[in-house]
């Protein structure tokens, strides 16, 4: 217990943050008649201030102010002996968990926190095994494994898993009721940006770009993902109308590869490790990642439920903490290795660690016998652009995904909660934007988020 | 059955299985990356060493994944099987109504249990209840129609009896009408248990619960064909073990004519 170490520098101050078990100690606020250094024995940090404060607090409570009791019984059975009778008439652990998580008590401690097994999700997977939910008193937090992005956006919204790893577009479609019953979703932080990649089978080495591509079957792993979004804006700006002139299908990842490998389909836009599975295999080469179509897109989210944050604000919160500190943590390029160790097993990814490793540190071979070395392959960024959305909801436009007139920026602000997220990220100490919007560069080709429809008719091939 | 036969079929199936082994291997040996039955071996050592570890809710040991399947798979027959033989015998009693329910027993009978499970999720919205219900889905038809079939023809004269008798209706279903129909009745369960144990292993990987569906499923998300043979031949064993289990309960029940 913190009690113990605090403890060792000796008797000293009589200081209203004093070591409350140590009997040469006053706690009285007044009492300050020592002419020592009251440094030497009060505590430094916020978080052992906190501690001390409440341990004081329960102490006084104890001896109902007598100080003169107090050290008397703390002479007689020494400081530790006190601590670890007090500790166990009084949770003062919790108590002292509960003062730092202010603003109030954690509503639930034991999350089921769903998530797909992919290098996406990584902050959200990591975060269990390197602790960072326990760090925030989520203890007994827990992973689950959902078998496909279905699966997982019917968990959230069947309340089976509290908070849930979705591709960027879902809360947005789940709100707006896209292919599903409209539930209003929150979408506080954004997991990875860049990090997929299409790949295409060995035959076909010579496609230099789009214009090679017609008649191909690609697969993407969901309707409402970036990286359907991805491959048809990427065919599209090549002349191919993804609609006609291609076949994309909704395939789960792993099935791509074992389907890349048959020959039945002629490539996809996945996430990873299974871009980087099918090099391992044999079965393909990673054609072009998608940061050299967008550099720094979205991609992955933390989402929950709008009622779950409503309900349970300190738990949302404390959640929302642990996840801006694994992605933060995962952002650092030093960190990749430790992760992909930690998140390779059979309870998470069930993959190959080489492999994972590959695709988190950026150095790694595309299948055609070249070593590439690119650090921000895959990167990690918290911060939700309302931005990104309201280009998301003019690509989902695009398509024929949702129909009629679109509040853009409401919808935007609904959803990707950049000003909480940059509240939280400055209260952990990292640095923020000032801005919630800003323009991309998709392909070259720029993107005014005031402007949305004015884009979305630049377009030649659409379905609006 | 006399030794002498029981021995040949014995001989004669340890020479299959040793066919089976042989092209198991060959078959192997022709196709990349098809693992034959030497590394299906070892991995199978490996995970029966350790049956029970736990590594989490997302790494459960082969034993405990199959304590979870047949777990499942009792919950969702037993209750399947108690209301199929109940509505049964009601049917089976009363011809009028069985003429007039057979065409929908016969329908719902025909569509895969697993086809069930989208509009399950949907209305009870929680993924181990669904799979529950999967599994009594699958117990349900093929009992009730064997029941009822099996109700409808019992010898009038044993009802007869029991009507002169004066038996009360609990004690002529329990006594004379259950009996009589029993033999029926269990070669429906016996149905109904293997079309169980058949839609487990779907429903489980589609709904990431727990059990040997979940553990095919993850392994084939690592693309372990290894793992995933190791786990069609657990599978294929517990299904024949949960069929002998079944028979020798079956003859416990069974009477003579």
């Amino acid at each position: 217990m913190s009690g113990n170490k605090k403890h060792e520098h000796g008797a000293g101050c009589k200081h209203a943050l004093a070591d409350p078990f140590d009997s040469q100690t006053s706690l009285m606020h007044c009492g300050c008649g020592s002419k020592e250094d009251p440094a030497d024995t009060a505590p430094l940090t916020e978080e052992s201030v906190i501690d001390r404060t409440v341990e004081s607090a329960v102490v006084r409570a104890l001896f109902q102010g007598n100080d003169l009791t107090r050290r008397r019984f703390m002479g007689l059975v020494g400081s530790s002996t006190a601590l670890s009778i007090i500790a166990s008439i009084f949770p003062l652990d919790a108590a002292k968990a509960w003062a730092k998580d202010s603003p109030g008590p954690l509503e639930k401690k034991e999350l089921k926190i769903g998530f797909i097994p992919i290098t996406c999700g990584t902050p959200i997977i990591m975060a269990d095994p390197m602790k960072f939910y326990e760090k925030h008193g989520l203890v007994g937090t827990k992973v689950v494994k959902a078998a496909g992005w279905a699966m997982i956006r019917d968990w959230a919204v069947t309340k089976e898993v509290d908070c849930a790893h979705m591709l960027s577009p879902m809360p947005l479609a789940l709100t707006l009721g896209a292919g599903s019953t409209p539930t209003p979703f929150l979408m506080p932080a954004v997991e990875n940006i860049n990090g997929q990649a299409i790949t295409l089978h060995m035959k076909h080495k010579n496609v230099k770009g789009p214009q090679d591509m017609k008649g191909f079957t690609f697969c993407v792993p969901f309707d409402y993902s970036m990286h359907n979004m991805l491959l048809r804006y990427y065919l599209a700006e090549g002349g191919v109308d993804p609609d006609k002139e291609v076949k994309i299908r909704v395939v789960p990842p792993p099935e791509m590869v074992a389907n890349l490998k048959a020959g039945n389909v002629d490539g996809y836009l996945a996430p990873d490790p299974f871009n980087q599975r099918a090099v391992f295999e044999g079965a393909g080469f990673i054609f072009k990642l998608t940061k050299e179509l967008w550099p720094g897109h979205p991609c992955c989210a933390f989402a929950a439920s709008k009622e779950f944050a409503t309900q349970m604000p300190n738990t949302f919160n404390a959640v929302f903490k642990s996840i801006i500190d694994a992605t933060m943590y995962a952002h650092k390029p030093e960190n990749r290795k430790d992760i992909a160790v930690a998140i390779a097993p059979r309870n998470y990814l069930n993959q190959p660690v080489e492999v994972v490793e590959q695709v988190l540190t950026g150095s790694y071979p595309d299948g055609l016998g070249n070593n590439h070395n690119e650090p921000d392959r895959i990167d990690f960024n918290p911060f939700p652009w309302q931005s990104m959305a309201v280009w998301i909801l003019t690509q989902m436009k695009r398509w024929g995904y949702i129909k009629g007139d679109v509040d853009y920026r409401t919808i935007a602000e609904q959803v990707f909660l950049a000003s909480e997220c940059r509240d939280l990220m400055k209260e952990g100490g990292y640095p923020v934007p000032s801005e919630t919007y800003m323009p991309h560069t998709i392909m070259g080709k720029s993107f005014d988020p005031t402007k949305p429809e004015e884009y979305l008719q630049s377009f030649a091939i659409k379905r609006t | 059955m006399n030794t002498k036969n029981s021995k040949a079929w014995m001989i004669l199936a340890l020479l299959l299985f040793v066919l089976f082994l042989g092209s198991w291997q060959l078959v192997s040996m022709s196709l990349k990356n098809m693992p034959g039955p030497i590394p299906v071996a070892k991995t199978a050592y490996e995970f029966l060493s350790d049956p029970f570890y736990d590594n989490g809710p997302n790494d459960k040991g082969i034993g405990t994944l199959t304590l979870y399947s047949v777990s499942r798979l009792t919950a969702g027959f037993v209750t399947g099987s108690i209301v199929a033989i109940g509505v049964g015998v009601i049917l089976g009693l009363n011809q009028v109504l069985f003429k007039a329910c057979n065409p929908f027993i016969q329908v719902f009978r025909a569509i895969s249990p697993i086809a069930w499970m989208p509009l399950l999720l949907y209305s009870v919205q929680n993924s181990n209840w669904t799979a529950l219900l999967v599994v009594f889905m699958a117990s349900v038809w093929p009992t009730l129609a064997n029941t009822a079939f099996g109700v409808s023809n019992i010898k009038k004269d044993y009802l007869n009896v029991a009507n002169i008798l004066q038996m009360n209706p609990v004690s002529k279903v329990f006594r004379v009408i259950l009996p009589a129909a029993g033999p029926t009745i269990v070669a429906g369960l016996k149905i109904s248990m293997g079309s169980a144990w058949v839609a487990i292993v779907p429903a489980e990987a589609l709904l990431g619960s727990l059990g040997l569906g979940y553990f095919v499923w993850n392994e084939w998300n690592n693309l372990s064909l290894t793992s995933v043979i190791f786990a069609i031949l657990v599978i294929g064993v517990v299904g024949v073990f949960i069929d002998v289990l079944f028979n020798r309960l079956a003859r416990r029940l069974a009477y003579a004519d």
